[in-house]
């Protein structure tokens, strides 16, 4: 049955279901496509957040001598990045996922959604190898971040609905507009400088904490280092409103881009 | 799809019609006042600028008010001039794009084979390319794993499974997207000229193939320019006219008034009082065959009436003219020495040998000229030339440019 488009769209789960192989593929493309007629193919996703991390601890660790609460300034920048990159990854490689299909988008009928959201098995993958990395870093530098390692698959989660929240509304609104392109790298980068990732917040003038809390992605930040690096916990307060606000985000870039998802075939 | 009747027994295996539609429309929105944001910023300065003005639109209406019955197992071609509405219709049928009015039932899947190799990637391999195309197509896993031998052994590409399909002759690109899609199993199946690929070979397989997926029950949709293909492959037929379904019936009573639509707009031109010109001699009837291959010859014959007060001869000129108005070419008779006596009617014949044209419709002017102009018909005729590349091999991209096709071949040493 088809019928012009409603006010509210909501996704046909089923058919959702059904374009699971899609997604797969989409993301298998991804993965295969990146180290493909390269050099040094997958060690660049080992090589990416090393040197990052080493930036980092550089910058803000040496030249501007940033507390960390006792742990290496390395460790502590590696733990940011990681978290970070899968936040800013999905959003970044979703927002300009449209566009980049558009043959399929104006050709091919299945649902949309699984565009922008295939790029989170990419970035899934890299999050991994990341991780296994980061965990013989721990080894080698004797640090336990304790019990509270068994929580990092629940701040994953939460990372990957914000990404994909921020990254499927972004896809959308890229199809009529195009300024997203230019917009998504600046912001981003701002973004992750409002963030305390390559910093912690013990290091924020106690004037402008507030104004730090008051970002998701800073209970983001913190809640890994503390999964970890075993610093100390967050608030509780600040545990609840980063899964709620993950839950708000990706419903919320659903909504918007479900919304716009009837029309794009003919606007892109 | 199975829904247990109301009344007990009668539990229906699949719903009566394939695809019911009811009172189709799509328009599309033309922005009349200022110019359409493609920026968002742009968007945002107009909204302060004047935060209560509407912005104007102008609709227009690709598709309005087209409603029909499809039974099950059968092949409907559908034919229609350029801009008639028929691609629209396919994107609706196959979800592509929402409609603006009216409803569609579907009783079953819809696969659409739509453009040969949308979402094949250049970088994948054969093999990966049929995995990703094949789920993009509405295929699962299974599906395509119990396929597998079956497409490759359709396209004939065994050798190059492994071989990023970049690296592949365009012919093999294409026979490998065709295969894959053909082996869709999905209950109705629709088809935008796609089976003019290939050689005539693979035509002919293909044809096949779509005629087998008829005699299963299940439905087709072709869309197509083709008339020999629609009379030999369609049991039904739909012919769309700018937008509006002008009828729905066998493929022998639509191609009759496909053929006469071509010489609709003529007959409105056939008003010789209401043509440019001074009228002391007139036109009484241009005509060239309406449908043609790109190659071969051009052949337009002309009537013209007398009129012996007019003092000397007069010379005709004739301009094929494409879908831009571009004039393609012009055929002066006084640069082959041909002069006409006004003293009496004529008939002739002009003859364009070899003039390859692209693909698409033209139209024909005529004129009679002496020091003034006696009669100006534009559009005096109009043909169609038809959707084949007269080449051996077929170029994905619709990258032929130049107003006309040529003859050319390529050496190399």
């Amino acid at each position: 049955m088809i019928t012009p488009p409603g006010r509210l769209n909501l996704p046909h789960w089923r058919e959702l279901w059904e374009a699971r192989e899609i997604l797969y593929r989409f993301g298998v493309r991804d993965v295969v496509l990146r180290y493909r007629q390269t050099a040094v193919g997958v060690t660049w996703v080992v090589l990416q957040p090393l040197v990052t991390a080493g930036i980092f601890a550089v910058v803000f660790g040496r030249v501007a001598g940033l507390p960390t609460g006792g742990v290496p300034y390395f460790l502590f920048a590696f733990a940011g990045t990681i978290a970070w990159t899968v936040f800013s990854g999905i959003l970044t490689r979703a927002a300009p996922s449209l566009v980049a299909n558009q043959a399929l988008v104006s050709k091919v009928f299945f649902p949309r959604v699984v565009v922008p959201l295939s790029t989170t098995l990419s970035v899934l993958l890299d999050f991994v190898v990341s991780l296994l990395l980061f965990a013989v870093l721990l080894v080698v530098n004797g640090v336990n971040p304790g019990w509270a390692a068994l929580l990092v698959p629940v701040w994953t989660l939460c990372a990957l609905a914000l990404g994909s929240g921020a990254g499927l509304a972004a896809s959308a609104v890229m199809v009529k507009y195009r300024d997203v392109q230019y917009v998504m790298p600046w912001l981003v980068q701002v973004l992750m400088y409002a963030t305390p990732v390559a910093y912690s917040l013990d290091a924020v003038p106690a004037g402008l904490e507030w104004w730090f809390e008051a970002n998701p992605l800073t209970w983001l930040m913190e809640c890994f280092r503390w999964s970890l690096l075993g610093t100390s916990a967050p608030p509780a307060w600040q545990v609840v409103a980063l899964v709620v606000a993950s839950v708000v985000a990706l419903a919320g870039g659903l909504l918007v881009f479900q919304q716009r998802e009837r029309e794009f075939a003919d606007v892109i | 799809m199975t829904t247990p009747g109301a009344y007990g027994a009668e539990v229906s295996p699949e719903p009566e019609s394939a695809i019911q539609a009811r009172g189709l429309g799509k328009s599309y929105r033309i922005a009349t006042s200022g110019r359409a944001h493609d920026r968002l910023s742009e968007a945002v300065v107009e909204r302060f600028k004047a935060p209560l003005r509407r912005r104007e639109f102008e609709t227009f209406d690709a598709l309005s008010d087209v409603s029909f019955d499809l039974p099950w197992g059968e092949a409907v071609g559908i034919v229609g001039h350029n801009g008639a509405g028929k691609s629209t219709l396919l994107k609706i049928l196959t979800r592509i794009t929402a409609p603006s009015q009216g409803r569609v039932e579907l009783g079953g899947r819809v696969g659409s084979l739509l453009e040969v190799g949308t979402g094949f990637h250049p970088e994948l391999t054969g093999r990966e390319n049929i995995y990703l195309n094949g789920s993009l197509l509405g295929m699962g896993r299974r599906e395509i794993r119990r396929r597998f031998d079956d497409i490759v052994r359709f396209s004939g590409i065994e050798r190059f499974l492994e071989t990023p399909v970049k690296r592949y002759s365009s012919g093999m690109y294409v026979r490998l997207a065709f295969s894959v899609a053909a082996h869709l199993e999905t209950e109705i199946l629709a088809i935008d000229e796609v089976l003019a690929v290939g050689d005539a070979e693979f035509q002919r397989k293909s044809l096949d193939k779509m005629r087998d997926v008829a005699k299963d029950g299940r439905t087709v949709l072709y869309v197509s320019h083709q008339l020999q293909t629609v009379t030999s492959l369609c049991t039904s037929a739909m012919f769309l006219d700018r937008g509006e379904l002008r009828l729905h019936g066998t493929v022998d009573d639509v191609m009759e008034a496909y053929r006469e639509s071509f010489e609709g707009h003529r007959v409105r031109q056939r008003d010789a009082e209401r043509r440019p010109g001074n009228g002391q001699i007139r036109l009484r009837d241009v005509s060239t065959p309406e449908i043609r291959e790109p190659v071969g010859d051009t052949v337009v014959s002309f009537e013209v009436g007398a009129n012996p007060e007019i003092v000397g001869k007069y010379f005709v000129t004739c301009n094929i003219r494409d879908h831009q108005g571009l004039i393609v070419a012009q055929c002066d008779s006084r640069l082959v020495s041909l002069w006409l006596d006004p003293s009496e009617p004529h008939r002739g014949e002009l003859r364009i040998k070899d003039l390859w044209l692209r693909p698409g419709p033209y139209t024909v002017d005529m004129f009679l000229c002496q020091a003034g102009v006696f009669d100006a018909w534009s559009a005096a005729a109009a043909f169609e030339v038809l959707p084949h590349l007269p080449y051996p091999e077929i170029v994905i991209e619709d990258g032929i440019f130049g107003a006309v096709l040529c003859d050319f071949d390529y050496e190399a040493w």
